[in-house]
């Protein structure tokens, strides 16, 4: 029985055990201690059910698995839910990251603890829908709905600008989103149907209304996503979200974005996405660079995280849009290894804004000579940041740059040497707060990371270097889809263009290329 | 057009008035109920209000049992029709709510008389007639006699300025657009030869609409724009509702766009219809502009009266985005859209009728404040309410917005949509201001807990309506989908 609405279970668990504890009093110490533990149960469990997605799926396949459908609303909307390549690694990574949010923020939420918790479950379920829906209504409803736990969570356990953030990260994403829905009617008018399994496979839209669409879906996961020059809500969001929020800001909601081009932009609207593809790597090599650039010059070290977030970001972009195995794997297992590694890096300025209530990097200096574990951690993280080979980074950056190199060799070189900048700001932060003498005053009683600090650090350290070692895992998992998604993209090119026009070796290369990294 | 010949069925007294039960009932229960007020003398108040809510109640039970029956009555005068009956059950029960919500506010303001619930019955059965009418004399009956109840209950505090300027102001701008809409009529009838929505949709249907008839069709709207408060005739609106007792305006801002929304629908998609392309272009002026002046107008605002009032303006716009589609679907769409308008409203009035304090009732939007740690539950209802009017998934404004933009996309104004979309985000600003208020600022002194239990019972309803209409979209989009074939078969 939970087999089989196995999709279902997953989303709402999240959902339900935040309904559970509504009626829970936190006013004492011994009730928040209730809510956090049932928060962390309740995530850990949905992480627990959500493995079985990943045992049991079959990687031979690139159809929609899982699948289970309910009539909704009529009309040909209803609640469908399902997962492929694509998406499944999406679904294991939220749940994943869900607790280790929650224990980020463990100590740090001392008011409203329950309403805390309660907002972070409920955006759970959002978040898990995002991927898991396989209806355009559905889908919507889900993207739209993580906005209000995240305006809450920036908005009341935020900093002192909270107010501001959190109504730019409202506003901007809502009217990128609002722009979605107005495409998404004018599918539904033209196809007759919400389905996502259907308008994949038989959606055919003429160039012209393709233009359009494609537009509107880009104005969506562009600030998504974020990409530049839409990304300017970002760096406030995170600067002033709490670090749980940070977390879950950077390692998964901007992972929508990534997602919506690779389920709706390329497949539904390939002649468009052809078309636009040189606009995408235009725009990504300049958030690559010039977010790079703006890095480096930061004194805060959550806004030097967040810019950084937005040039790998960049790197994602230019692997999906140039369209072949590579870039586009390439950018989902960045996206993956970003999720790991950024929300890892929020944590570790948690950790010490915890102690010290400061997030400039000038407050901070010789830190390895108190906190040893700590400078281990962090390290780790810089060095996957930079993308260093053994870490998770490094596999998804090359394998866009590859990508794109097939395409656009300019792009690709421009965006290499973003990698350069990516190790000047992240190895130059790392020493400015980690290395050197301890000089300062305030520093010489900082203690090292505690036990719950450690338990949070070390899955993340784990699926770092475990994934920047071993990546074949996540290869296998999205090999079927993607080559799929790939195959009808050219497919709907050549039947645009004429099959001479399409660069069907270049296809063949792709492919070839594919079977060696395997 | 003299071809055209149309037999409208004999006039049966009593069979015609068993057509009218639900109307019959209101009249004779509201007569009935004055009558008991007045022998009773002032005591009775408490008396009449139960009596008036249970006969509302009632009535809209024969009206939900009676659901599916289609006859007309008095020469095909008046229609009852699923849609009809769809609009009946929301303006009966809006009228119900609002009489059991006034009953605390009332009391602590020493307000309570027995003329308060038989107004209210008595603009209730006007707007039963309105929505119902297929004659442009029922029609204009229907608009009267709600038209001067809400009038009296605008100025039901007689000893306030603020109320009996409201009042006052209502009257005379409300007895203006009731003379450009009889002017409209009069033009229509003397261009076409009748009054019937029957015979009238026939004779346009022909393909003669003569320059009279636009001209008719034009008055006739403005007077019909001016009672749903939409833009260019909103003017009266934030300061009527800012004037008004709450409960009164709690009223306003329910049944009475529910029962004028219907009649546009009603004489625009039947016998208006083949001028579509007429009304298409008015309905999307007053549309934009509502939707446009509701966003920024409210952005403004400090009273939390005057900001529902602009939020009205802009969500009378968003429907009327549905009805410039001109197709069943938009019908069904702005059947939705007003439902969830409706139950919205209500919610979100019963919180501000519980903003009391010690010294009396508040109305600023900053006495919010806080409100999240000071009473957490009732901050919740409000702020669904809130982010259920600028239309975020999933709560239920979201799917009101849905259906409306369906529909208009589908006959290609996408255009229509886009700005609709864009007032939408612009309009979020000032819901997510007061969600802001009552969860990121410090707390304000706490409201005293007076609500009592038929307030909460009223005020959860709501709230679970709008949190789980996601749940119930599907059966509330067929039954809006059966009213709207009614009317554009």
């Amino acid at each position: 029985m939970i087999l089989s609405n196995l999709i279902t279970v997953i989303l709402f668990l999240p959902a339900a055990v935040a309904l559970l504890m509504i009626p829970i009093s936190d006013d004492t110490e011994h009730g928040k201690s209730n809510v956090r533990n049932l928060a962390l149960f309740g995530s850990l469990f949905t992480f627990a059910v959500s493995l079985f997605l990943l045992f049991q799926f079959d990687t031979t396949t690139p159809d929609f698995q899982f699948v289970e459908q309910y009539a909704w609303l009529g009309g040909g909307i209803n609640y469908k839910v399902g997962v492929d390549g694509i998406s499944v690694l999406f679904v294991i990574l939220t749940t994943a990251l869900t607790p280790v949010a929650i224990l980020a923020g463990w100590d740090a939420i001392q008011s409203r603890v329950k309403e805390y918790m309660i907002a972070f479950l409920i955006l759970e379920t959002a978040m898990i829908g995002v991927f898991v829906a396989l209806d355009l209504v559905l889908f919507y409803v889900f993207f739209e709905a993580g906005l209000i736990p995240m305006f809450l969570i920036i908005g009341v356990w935020g900093g002192p600008r909270r107010v501001y953030a959190s109504f730019k990260f409202f506003l901007y994403t809502l009217l990128g989103s609002v722009l979605m829905l107005i495409a998404l009617i004018a599918m539904y008018g033209i196809s007759g149907t919400t389905d996502i399994e259907v308008l994949l496979r038989e959606g055919s839209f003429g160039p012209a209304i393709q233009t359009w669409l494609f537009l509107a879906f880009f104005a969506s996961f562009a600030v998504k996503m974020p990409m530049w020059p839409v990304h300017t809500w970002l760096p406030d969001a995170h600067v002033e979200a709490p670090t749980a929020g940070s977390v879950i800001l950077a390692a998964i909601l901007l992972k929508m974005g990534g997602y919506g081009f690779l389920r709706f932009s390329l497949p539904m609207f390939p002649i468009a996405s052809d078309m636009f593809a040189p606009m995408v790597f235009a725009l990504s090599v300049i958030a690559i660079v010039y977010t790079s650039l703006v890095a480096l010059a930061q004194e805060d070290m959550k806004k030097l995280i967040a810019y950084s977030s937005v040039a790998h970001m960049g790197f994602v972009t230019m692997g999906i849009f140039a369209a072949n195995m590579q870039g586009i794997q390439g950018g989902i297992i960045q996206m993956i290894s970003h999720g790991i590694v950024s929300g890892a890096l929020f944590i570790c300025v948690g950790i010490i804004y915890d102690r010290m209530h400061t997030r400039m990097i000038a407050d901070y200096g010789g830190l390895v000579n108190r906190m040893p574990v700590y400078a281990f951690a962090f390290m780790v993280f810089t060095l996957a940041n930079v993308g260093l080979p053994g870490t998770s980074g490094f596999v998804g950056e090359f394998l866009t740059i590859v990508g794109v190199f097939q395409v656009n060799t300019w792009v690709a070189l421009i965006a290499a040497t973003g990698v350069i900048l990516s190790a000047g700001y992240a190895l130059w932060l790392y020493r400015r707060v980690v290395f050197g003498e301890l000089v300062k005053d305030a520093l010489k009683a900082i203690p090292d990371m505690g036990l719950r600090e450690k338990v949070v650090m070390a899955p993340l350290i784990a699926a770092t270097i475990i994934l920047g070692v071993y990546p074949i895992p996540m290869f296998d998992i999205t090999a079927a889809s993607v080559e799929n998604l790939i195959q009808e993209y050219r497919a709907d090119l050549a039947a645009h263009y004429g099959p001479d026009e399409v660069m069907v070796a270049e296809a063949g290369l792709s492919l070839r290329l594919t079977g060696g990294v395997e | 057009m003299d071809q055209i010949t149309v037999t409208l069925p004999p006039v049966n007294i009593l069979a015609d008035m068993a057509v009218l039960r639900p109307e019959i009932a209101l009249a004779v229960g509201a007569m009935a109920l004055l009558m008991l007020g007045v022998f009773r003398g002032g005591e009775s108040a408490r008396l009449v209000s139960s009596l008036a809510a249970l006969l509302l109640i009632a009535v809209a039970g024969y009206v939900v049992w009676s659901w599916g029956t289609e006859t007309t009555a008095f020469g095909a005068s008046f229609a009852v029709d699923a849609f009809a009956s769809f609009a009946k059950v929301l303006i009966l029960t809006g009228s119900a709510l609002a009489i059991i919500m006034a009953q605390g506010f009332l009391r602590s303001e020493k307000l309570e008389r027995f003329e308060f619930p038989v107004l209210i019955v008595l603009a209730a059965l006007g707007m039963l007639m309105m929505v119902s009418a297929n004659d442009l004399i029922a029609l204009y009956m229907g608009i009267e006699l709600q038209s001067l109840a809400l009038y009296v209950l605008a100025a039901f505090n007689r000893e306030s300025k603020r109320a009996t300027e409201s009042g006052l102001k209502y009257f005379v701008l409300g007895a203006l657009s009731s003379g450009l809409l009889l002017y409209g009529c009069s033009l229509i009838y003397g261009f076409t030869g009748t009054t019937n929505f029957t015979v009238l949709a026939q004779v346009l249907g022909g393909g003669e609409a003569g320059l009279g008839v636009i001209f008719g069709l034009t008055f006739l709207m403005a007077g019909l724009v001016f009672k749903i408060s939409a833009v260019p005739f909103h003017m009266w609106t934030p300061d009527v509702y800012e004037g008004a007792p709450t409960p009164v305006t709690a009223f306003l801002a329910a049944a009475p766009k529910v029962a004028a929304f219907a009649l546009i629908l009603r004489v625009l998609s039947d016998p208006l219809m083949p001028l579509v392309d007429e009304w298409r272009q008015i309905v999307i002026v007053v549309s934009v502009l509502s939707m446009m002046l509701g966003a920024f107008g409210a952005i403004g605002q400090t009273n939390i009266k005057r900001l529902m009032a602009y939020s009205t303006i802009g969500h009378m716009g968003f429907a009327l985005v549905g009805l410039a589609a001109g197709s069943a679907g938009g019908v069904k769409g702005v059947l939705i859209y007003m439902a969830i308008y409706m139950i919205t409203n209500i919610g979100t009035f019963v919180v501000v009728l519980s903003m009391r304090r010690k010294e009396g009732m508040v109305e600023d939007i900053t006495d919010l404040s806080g409100l999240s740690r000071t009473q957490p539950l009732l901050a919740f209802a409000l702020a669904a309410f809130l982010f259920s009017l600028a239309g975020i998934p999933p709560l239920a404004g979201f799917f009101g917005k849905l259906y409306v933009f369906i529909p208009a996309v589908e006959a290609g104004l996408w255009w229509l949509a886009v700005i609709g979309v864009i007032a939408s985000v612009i309009g979020a600003f000032y819901y997510l201001r007061v969600v802001k208020i009552m969860y990121f600022d410090e707390p304000a002194p706490a409201f005293e807990h007076v609500m009592g239990t038929e307030m909460r019972l009223i005020l959860w309803g709501a709230t679970a309506i709008v949190v789980a209409f996601i749940v119930i979209a599907g059966p509330v989009g067929q039954l809006a989908g059966q009213a709207a074939a009614a009317l554009i078969g």
